[in-house]
C-alpha cells in the first residue's frame, strides 16, 4: 500500500502531548509528524536511537523501514524513495555523514527532498563515538564537491530535535534540496520535556508536483506553474511524466550536457540561487539582549546552553553581554552578523570543535569588531565559567 | 493495442526522443541487452508508466538514458540501494537496474550483496565487458586471468569475479547469464526476471572491443564477437560433458563460461515480508484493544 499521512495514527502512535523524551527520539517524532514514510539508516552512535526509534514506529503508521548495508545505501535509497513519492531522511553521525557526502551531492545536483539528521560528535575518523561535539558544521556546507547551498538546522533542546525535523521537512520539500539537522551527541542523548504541537498547529509543506501537459513539462526549470520561482515542479516517479533524473550536468529537460558551459553555469545557478534568493526570508534566529551590547555570543546547537548562562552572569555582574542563537545555520545570516559587528565591540563565537562557524562569523563582521573565537573539543561542553572567562577577556 | 512486429517500431514505441545517438561504440554489446529488454517488456505488455528505471556510472548505465520511462542515473555503485528505495515508495513499481561489472560487482558490491539477501523486489541487469570502458579501460573485478587492461599492463593476476556464483549463494530467486548473440533464450530469461517477485539477477556477458577488444587480441569486431561463442557453454551442455563426456572434451569445456539459468525458486520478496510484517503488528494491536475492552 502507497503510504498516505494519517494525523490520527500518527498521534496514536506517538502518545501523550507532554512527554519527557531523548533528543534522538524527538527527531523521530519529528518526521512522523512531518510525513516521513520512508527511513533507510545505519548503526551509528550516538545517532543509533533516531534508526531504532523509526523501525518501531515507521511499520505502525504505513511508513517502511530499512536497515541498509551502510551510510551511503542508506542516503540512497532516501533519494530513490523521494522521487517515488515519499518524504523520507536517515540520521547519522560524524564518519556516516562523511561516507554521505557524494550522494548528498547528487540530492542537490537532482533537486531531490530528503532530510538528513546528524547527531554529531567529533573526529577525525573515529574519533571519541560516545561523546557529543559540533564536528561537521562546515562538512555540511562544504563537505561534497562543487558548488552548493546548504539547509541546517542546529537544535539546542529536545523540543527543537522534533520542531526542526519537521522544520527541516518544510525546507526540503520547498527548496527541493536536502535539509539537515545537525544536532549533536550531547542534545541528542538528552532527556527533556517536550509538547508535541497539535496538528491545526502544524505547518507542513509539500513539494509542489508537476500537474501540467506532460508533453509540456519541464523538469529541470523554473517552476511552470508558478512566478518568479527557481524551484521546478517535482514529477513523481509513475506519474507518466517519465522523467530522467541524473547527477551530471543536465539540460532543462534533464538530458546529460556534460561538455556544455552554458548549461553547467545556468543549472548550477539556479539551485543556488532558489535558496540565495530567499536569503532574508531564511534567517532564524534566537536573539537576546542585543539591543544595547557591546560584547555578544554567536553560537548554536548545543553550546547555546552555557554561552546563554555565561550572558547571565555577565548581565549580572553589569556587563551588555548579548547572544545571537543561530537556528539555522547554512544559509548564513550573513546580514544579520554585518549589522551585529557594527554595533558591538566584540564577538565570541563558542562551538565544540576547533573554529568552523567563526569563519563565517568573521568573514561577515567585515573587521567592523573583534571576533573571538572559544573553542572546546574533547566531548565536554563548555562550562558557563569557561565562557564567561571570555566576556572578562582573559 | 498495436502489435509491434519490428525492431523499428519496438524503438519508436521504448526509445525515449531527443536522446539519440547513443554514446556506444562500434562493435558494443550494450544496445543489444536494450533491444532483449524492450523485446521482454513489450511481451510482458507491461504499463511503462510504472516500469522504473535506475543505474550507476558507466556506459551500461547510460541506458535507461534511451528509454521512454522514469529514470534514476545515479552515483557510481549505489543503483541498487537507490532502487531500494524507489520500490519502497511503490509497491506498484517494477524496478529495472542497468548496472556494468565495475559498477555492480566492484564498488557497488556490498549494495548488490545485501539487496540480494534480503531478496529486495527488483530486476538486475549487469552488463559485464571484463572493463571499465566508459574511463578507458580499466582493470575490472570480472576481467579474465591474464587479460591486459591500462591499469593491468603486465596481464590480470587476479581472479575473475563470478557475480552468478554469488547472487545464487546469496538466495537470489532468479539467476541467469546470456550472451548478446542469440535474442530468443534471453528475452524469455529478461521476461521471467520481471515477473519473480524478490530479486532477479541477469548477467549479460557484451563485447567491448574499444576498450577490452583492442587490448586483448580482439580488436576486429567480429573476432571480438565470434570469441564469446567459441568461450562460453549453455549449463546443461556443461553439465553433461562433465557427467559423460571424455577426459578429452571435459579439458575443452572446463574453462568455458556457462550460459543459462542457474537458479529460479520462489523465496518471499522483501515487501511481501515486510506486508506481513505490517499485518501482524496490526493483528496485535487489534487484540490489545479488544483484551482491554
Amino acid at each position: 500500500m502507497k503510504y498516505k499521512r494519517d494525523p490520527t495514527r500518527i498521534r496514536e502512535i506517538l502518545g501523550k502531548k507532554v512527554q519527557f523524551i531523548l533528543g534522538d527520539m524527538a527527531c523521530v517524532y519529528g518526521g512522523l509528524l512531518a510525513g516521513c514514510s520512508f527511513f533507510g539508516g545505519y548503526p551509528i552512535t550516538p545517532a543509533s536511537e533516531v534508526a531504532e526509534g523509526m523501525a518501531r514506529m515507521l511499520p505502525r503508521v504505513g511508513g517502511t523501514y530499512i536497515q541498509m548495508e551502510d551510510e551511503i545505501g542508506s542516503i540512497a535509497a532516501v533519494i530513490g524513495a523521494a522521487w517515488g513519492g515519499s518524504k523520507s531522511m536517515t540520521a547519522t553521525s560524524g564518519p556516516g555523514f562523511s561516507l554521505m557526502m557524494e550522494n548528498y551531492g547528487f540530492a542537490v545536483m537532482t533537486e531531490t527532498p530528503c532530510v538528513i539528521v546528524n547527531v554529531q560528535r567529533t573526529g577525525p575518523s573515529t574519533g571519541q563515538p560516545t561523546l557529543g561535539a559540533q564536528g561537521d558544521m562546515m562538512q555540511v556546507r562544504w563537505g561534497t564537491h562543487g558548488d552548493l547551498e546548504a539547509l541546517a538546522f542546529a537544535p539546542s533542546t529536545v523540543q527543537e530535535c522534533m520542531d526542526f525535523t519537521i522544520e527541516a521537512f518544510n525546507l526540503s520539500e520547498k527548496y527541493r534540496n536536502p535539509a539537515c539537522v545537525m544536532t549533536d551527541g550531547e542534545v541528542g542523548h538528552l532527556r527533556e520535556r517536550i509538547v508535541i504541537p497539535d496538528e491545526k498547529d502544524l505547518k507542513l509543506i509539500d513539494r509542489v508536483t508537476a500537474n501540467i501537459d506532460k508533453k509540456k513539462y519541464i523538469p529541470f526549470t523554473n517552476s511552470q506553474t508558478r512566478k518568479n520561482c527557481k524551484v521546478p515542479d517535482f514529477a513523481t516517479f509513475g506519474t507518466g511524466y517519465r522523467t530522467y533524473v541524473t547527477g551530471l550536468t543536465h539540460n532543462e529537460k534533464g538530458f546529460p550536457a556534460t561538455d556544455k558551459q552554458p548549461d553547467h553555469e545556468r543549472l548550477v545557478k539556479r539551485i543556488t540561487e532558489k535558496i540565495t534568493d530567499d536569503a532574508d526570508k531564511l534567517v532564524m534566529v534566537e536573539k537576546l539582549n542585543l539591543d544595547d551590547a557591546d560584547i555578544i555570543f554567536v553560537t548554536y546547537g548545543a553550546t547555546a546552553r552555557p554561552a546563554e548562562s555565561a550572558m547571565e552572569k555577565g548581565r549580572k555582574n553589569g556587563m551588555k553581554v548579548g547572544l545571537l542563537r543561530l537556528k539555522l545555520v547554512w544559509p548564513f545570516p550573513d546580514k544579520l552578523v554585518t549589522k551585529l559587528a557594527k554595533d558591538v565591540d566584540k564577538i565570541i563565537v563558542p562551538e565544540m570543535n576547533l573554529g568552523q562557524i567563526v569563519h563565517p562569523v568573521s568573514e561577515y563582521a567585515c573587521k567592523h569588531c573583534e571576533v573571538v573565537s572559544a573553542p572546546k573539543i574533547g566531548g565536554e561542553m563548555h562550562l558557563p565559567m569557561e565562557l564567561y572567562k571570555y566576556l572578562e577577556g582573559k | 493495442m498495436v502489435e509491434i512486429k519490428t525492431a523499428d517500431e519496438l524503438n519508436k514505441k521504448f526509445l525515449r526522443e531527443g536522446m539519440w545517438p547513443t554514446i556506444f561504440c562500434n562493435g558494443c554489446g550494450h544496445g543489444v541487452v536494450l533491444e532483449y529488454t524492450f523485446w521482454a517488456l513489450e511481451e510482458l505488455g507491461l504499463d511503462m508508466d510504472k516500469v522504473i528505471f535506475a543505474s550507476g556510472i558507466g556506459c551500461s548505465s547510460r541506458l535507461p538514458g534511451y528509454i521512454n520511462a522514469d529514470g534514476l542515473h545515479t552515483t557510481h555503485g549505489r543503483a541498487i540501494a537507490f532502487a531500494t528505495g524507489i520500490k519502497a515508495a511503490d509497491p506498484d513499481f517494477h524496478i529495472i537496474v542497468f548496472t556494468g561489472d565495475g559498477d555492480c560487482a566492484g564498488i557497488g558490491g556490498n549494495h548488490f550483496i545485501h539487496a540480494a539477501r534480503r531478496n529486495i523486489d527488483m530486476t538486475v541487469i549487469m552488463i559485464n565487458n571484463f572493463i571499465y570502458g566508459m574511463t578507458g579501460g580499466q582493470l575490472a573485478p570480472t576481467a579474465p586471468l591474464g587479460s591486459v587492461a591500462t591499469t593491468a599492463p603486465y596481464g590480470n593476476i587476479e581472479h575473475p569475479f563470478d557475480i552468478c556464483d554469488l547472487a545464487c549463494a546469496l538466495g537470489a530467486n532468479y539467476v541467469a547469464r546470456w550472451g548478446v548473440s542469440h535474442p530468443y533464450q534471453p528475452i524469455k530469461s529478461i521476461k521471467e526476471g520481471l515477473q519473480k517477485k524478490g530479486f532477479s539477477l541477469l548477467e549479460f556477458l557484451a563485447p567491448c572491443p574499444t576498450a577490452y577488444g583492442r587490448r586483448n587480441k580482439l580488436g576486429d569486431i567480429k573476432k571480438h564477437w565470434a570469441w564469446y561463442d567459441d568461450n562460453t557453454i549453455l549449463i546443461e551442455d556443461y553439465e553433461k560433458i562433465m557427467t559423460y563426456g571424455s577426459e578429452e572434451e571435459k579439458e575443452q569445456v572446463k574453462d568455458k563460461i556457462q550460459l543459462g539459468v542457474f537458479q529460479d525458486i520462489q523465496k518471499p520478496g522483501f515487501f511481501e515480508s515486510y506486508e506481513k510484517l505490517v499485518d501482524r503488528l496490526k493483528e496485535k494491536e487489534a487484540k490489545t484493544k479488544e483484551g482491554k475492552k
